[in-house]
């Protein structure tokens, strides 16, 4: 009896492994393959001398990445974690350089006409799509149709859709004509180029004419691309193989780092680049992301702009810097990034980096709040860094007589109900910039569908106008810097801080880049 | 027969009751899964565009008889979120089908494992009269079944990841490329997995043994001249095997429906994490299955108890 017992055990056990299905056995790869023995040397500023280092063509590198990517069609990807790795794959006429300017990628060369709205570009000659296809005056004109809705009535990237018509002047030359003139429109010409055709075909794998080429993607496992050895950038890119892999907790991060699985991470937090600050290089710069306790100017108490200075004035941005940073953000009272220096103004003295207590009451009591205020912060649970930003200002804004609870949302309940409900009070988080001074200062016109701190002045709406119609680049730039005195004038958002990006990189590997825009550019990273 | 007929109608009605119920879930809880998908950049043109493609613009029971039929007639849908390539959404089934074998081999081990230590644990502990063992296995079973599995997964992984460096933290290898590479990495988050359970069940075969070894039959088969041996193994442990059974059936039913927290943690491509990824996505397609295949599992596994039942105590089938 005993041993049927035991013998229907083993069937049991047996039949969930015949279930399960069966793998082969294939041969293992190596995590790390040598890179081979051709070299180049290259110079490198590195602590202010100049050093000469040698760099290694090939080897395989592994990255991690936190989010699963949501398209592999670079005109659909919406995520700033997808585009961050679609940037090795795919490539449009024009791309951003790690200055934040542009440079000609696809295109060899462009114009714009006078009044700012037809764009011509020109070719750059034999640059191949990783099919080993020449890129055409037609793919271009197909990829532009494409997302700017004029293929099928839909467009895919809204900035793109002012596109009235693409016209192929011959075979390497494409004239584009919008409807209204926007000297910022050139960035969003960055948009990938595709063969034309490739948006329906159902077993397209997707192909750019990026440093990389696609090998293949795996739900919750990640990307692996290959190098483009056609690359068009004489000596890019380096390695012979990235795998982006997806990592799913800051904690396994650290694990996988420390294990040697992942040989490159991005967005640590200030604990965990103190933990690995020995075995790894530890490199950090500011983002593109403006955070900010965003107001919602509609709320009844908020509407109130004593009210809004006063939260303004009991925040102590320096301590909430130090606190979850380390003091390595950069302070900011406007939306506009610092990094875009010509646009950026400096409002950080409008109502002091530190906590201004008595100036808090005194508007609050003015405002008829003697006794002070109950605020809601409502925070997206899953971003940790705003999760404790909300957790120091709580306990300023005491000081002040703010009395404030946060409330955490997950992520998709924050989209529609903070984001495109607006319904809320406050709500602790950032807005990511897409590399255009624009960007950060046309969703507070009062008709913006991107308003979603329901900001509403009248002077803004007109001033912003003025500056969209700005040819001059001085011109537009003072616009925009009037525009962040109206914003801080009005209080219309209690700005913070833009937190810095910090990426442990292997300590064989050299070259990593950063950029003003969400981008992890593949191209440039070497064995030394 | 008349037994198995019965089994199979409460299946199909537990899986429709189910399934409308998750429907309904997501009918209620808030998020917009083109939202989700889209971000918050895109064109007004292309979110109507996306909400015609998914058919979220029809009433919700146009919706649901939608895909319970298309369930029915084999066609399980895509995902929402997960692209096959440029163009294609991953259908769930070749979505589901390469993450099912990470999760059924995952639990393989670990109750392979778990039945391999917990049995002859649990019957050597409750035979042992030196009150030091009882004290030291008590100590160390209470312990590990207090120590949640994440945090376990944590310590194997640095204990066996980065002190030992027997394998590399993170460094799944996928059943495609070597099954054997695969299998090794599976055996630190089995054990994970394993060792409170290890400890539960032990434990549980201990008392379950104790309580029998008081029993009439058990003084009878003494005095009828029985071997101590013979009692123990021929008697007392197969009674004693009744409530273990019970719960190593509502073991293998958890493990089996994904592991969640020890995937999370040992980065395993497997069903748990999956599961969570889908609703966070609002991924329908993908939830509703994930969800239907967990209720058969646990359904299934207790079918299979209650047969295991009537083997054991042949009683249970003659009433």
């Amino acid at each position: 009896m005993k041993k049927k017992l035991f013998s229907l055990l083993l069937t049991a056990l047996l039949s969930m492994a015949v279930l399960s299905g069966c793998g082969s056995d294939g041969t293992g790869e190596s995590s790390e393959s040598n890179p081979s023995k051709e070299s180049v040397e290259s110079t490198q500023a590195s602590t202010g001398t100049e050093v000469v280092e040698k760099t290694m063509y090939g080897g395989k590198v592994v990255v991690g990445i936190q989010q699963d990517i949501d398209s592999l069609d670079p005109h659909k990807a919406t995520a700033a974690g997808t585009k961050e790795i679609l940037f090795n794959i795919f490539e449009g006429l024009v791309k951003t350089d790690k200055n934040g300017d542009l440079m000609n990628a696809i295109a060899s060369d462009y114009s714009v006409s006078e009044d700012g709205l037809v764009y011509t570009f020109t070719l750059r000659e034999g640059v191949k799509f990783h099919n080993g296809n020449v890129v055409t005056a037609e793919d271009v004109k197909y990829s532009l149709d494409r997302v700017s809705g004029l293929l099928d009535g839909t467009p895919l990237i809204s900035a793109l859709s002012v596109i009235t018509n693409v016209e192929i002047i011959d075979t390497k030359t494409v004239q584009v004509t919008v409807g209204s003139a926007n000297t910022e429109l050139i960035y969003s010409f960055a948009a990938a180029i595709i063969p034309a055709g490739s948006g329906e075909d159902e077993n397209a794998s997707p192909i750019g004419t990026g440093p990389f080429s696609y090998v293949s993607y795996t739900p919750q496992v990640g990307i692996v691309v290959k190098k483009n050895a056609e690359y068009w950038q004489e000596g890019l890119p380096y390695l012979d193989e990235v795998n982006f892999k997806i990592v799913n907790s800051a904690e396994t991060a650290l694990m996988e780092l420390q294990g040697e699985t992942i040989q490159i991470y991005a967005y640590l937090t200030d604990s965990q680049a103190e933990v690995l600050k020995d075995k790894f290089q530890i490199l950090a710069a500011p983002s593109a992301n403006v955070q900010a306790l965003f107001l919602n100017n509609a709320d009844p108490l908020l509407s109130d702009v004593r009210v809004r200075q006063a939260i303004c004035y009991a925040m102590d941005k320096d301590t909430a810097n130090l606190f979850v940073s380390g003091g390595n953000s950069v302070l900011i009272s406007s939306a506009m990034l610092p990094a875009l220096t010509s646009y950026y103004a400096d409002l950080n003295d409008a109502y002091g980096t530190g906590a201004e207590v008595e100036k808090a009451k005194a508007l609050l009591k003015e405002a008829g709040y003697p006794n002070g205020i109950d605020l809601e912060i409502t925070v997206p649970s899953n971003y940790e860094f705003h999760m404790q930003t909300a957790d120091v200002l709580v306990e300023q804004f005491k000081a002040a007589g703010i009395n404030a609870k946060i409330n955490p949302v997950e992520w998709n309940t924050w989209l529609t109900d903070v984001y495109n409900g607006r319904k809320y009070q406050t709500t602790l988080c950032a807005i990511t910039s897409d590399g255009t001074p624009g960007y950060l200062m046309n969703r507070f016109q009062s008709d913006s569908k991107k308003n979603f701190v329901n900001f509403a002045s009248a002077k803004y709406d007109e001033v912003y106008k003025k500056a969209a119609a700005a040819m001059d680049p001085t011109e537009k730039a003072n616009y925009y810097k009037e525009l962040q005195k109206i914003m801080s004038d009005e209080a219309g958002t209690a700005f913070i801080m833009v937190p810095p990006i910090t990426v442990a990189v292997s300590p064989k590997l050299g070259g990593y880049t950063f950029y003003p825009i969400y981008v992890q550019d593949m191209s440039t990273i070497y064995y030394k | 027969m008349k037994y198995f007929v019965k089994k199979i109608i409460t299946l199909i009605m537990t899986l429709f009751l189910v399934s409308v119920a998750a429907f309904l879930a997501f009918q209620v809880i808030p998020g917009d899964v083109v939202t989700s998908i889209l971000g918050t950049e895109a064109p007004p043109e292309r979110e109507e565009q996306l909400r015609e493609e998914l058919g979220l613009n029809k009433p919700p029971v146009v919706r649901y008889m939608r895909w319970a039929s298309g369930v029915i007639k084999g066609d399980f849908g895509r995902s929402y979120r997960y692209s096959k390539n440029m163009n294609e959404m991953m259908p769930v089934k070749e979505l589901i089908g390469d993450k099912l074998p990470v999760t059924l081999w995952l639990a393989a081990l670990s109750l392979i494992l778990i039945v391999l230590v917990s049995i002859p644990l649990g019957v050597l502990w409750a035979r042992s009269t030196n009150r030091f063992v009882d004290a030291a296995l008590n100590c160390i079973t209470q312990v590990s079944m207090a120590v949640p599995s994440f945090f376990l997964g944590v310590l194997v992984t640095y204990l066996f990841g980065i002190v030992f460096h027997l394998f590399a933290p993170g460094g799944y290898i996928s059943y495609h490329d070597n099954f054997k590479g695969f299998l090794g990495y599976l055996l630190f988050p089995a054990l994970s997995i394993a060792i409170p359970k290890i400890a539960m069940t032990a434990r549980f075969l201990r008392n379950s043994m104790l309580t029998e070894m008081k029993s009439d039959y058990v003084r009878t088969a003494y005095s009828k001249g029985c071997s101590k041996r013979r009692v123990m193994y021929g008697h007392v442990l197969r009674n004693a095997m009744m409530p273990v059974v019970t719960f190593l059936g509502m073991i293998i039913a958890e493990i089996v429906a994904g592991s969640i927290v020890v995937e999370q943690v040992f980065g395993l491509p497997g069903i748990g994490r999956l599961l969570i990824s889908s609703i966070n996505t609002r991924d329908f397609p993908v939830t509703e299955i994930l969800i239907l295949y967990i209720t058969f599992v646990v359904i299934f596994v207790y079918f299979l108890v209650d047969i295991l039942y009537r083997v054991i105590d042949p009683r249970i089938s003659e009433k």
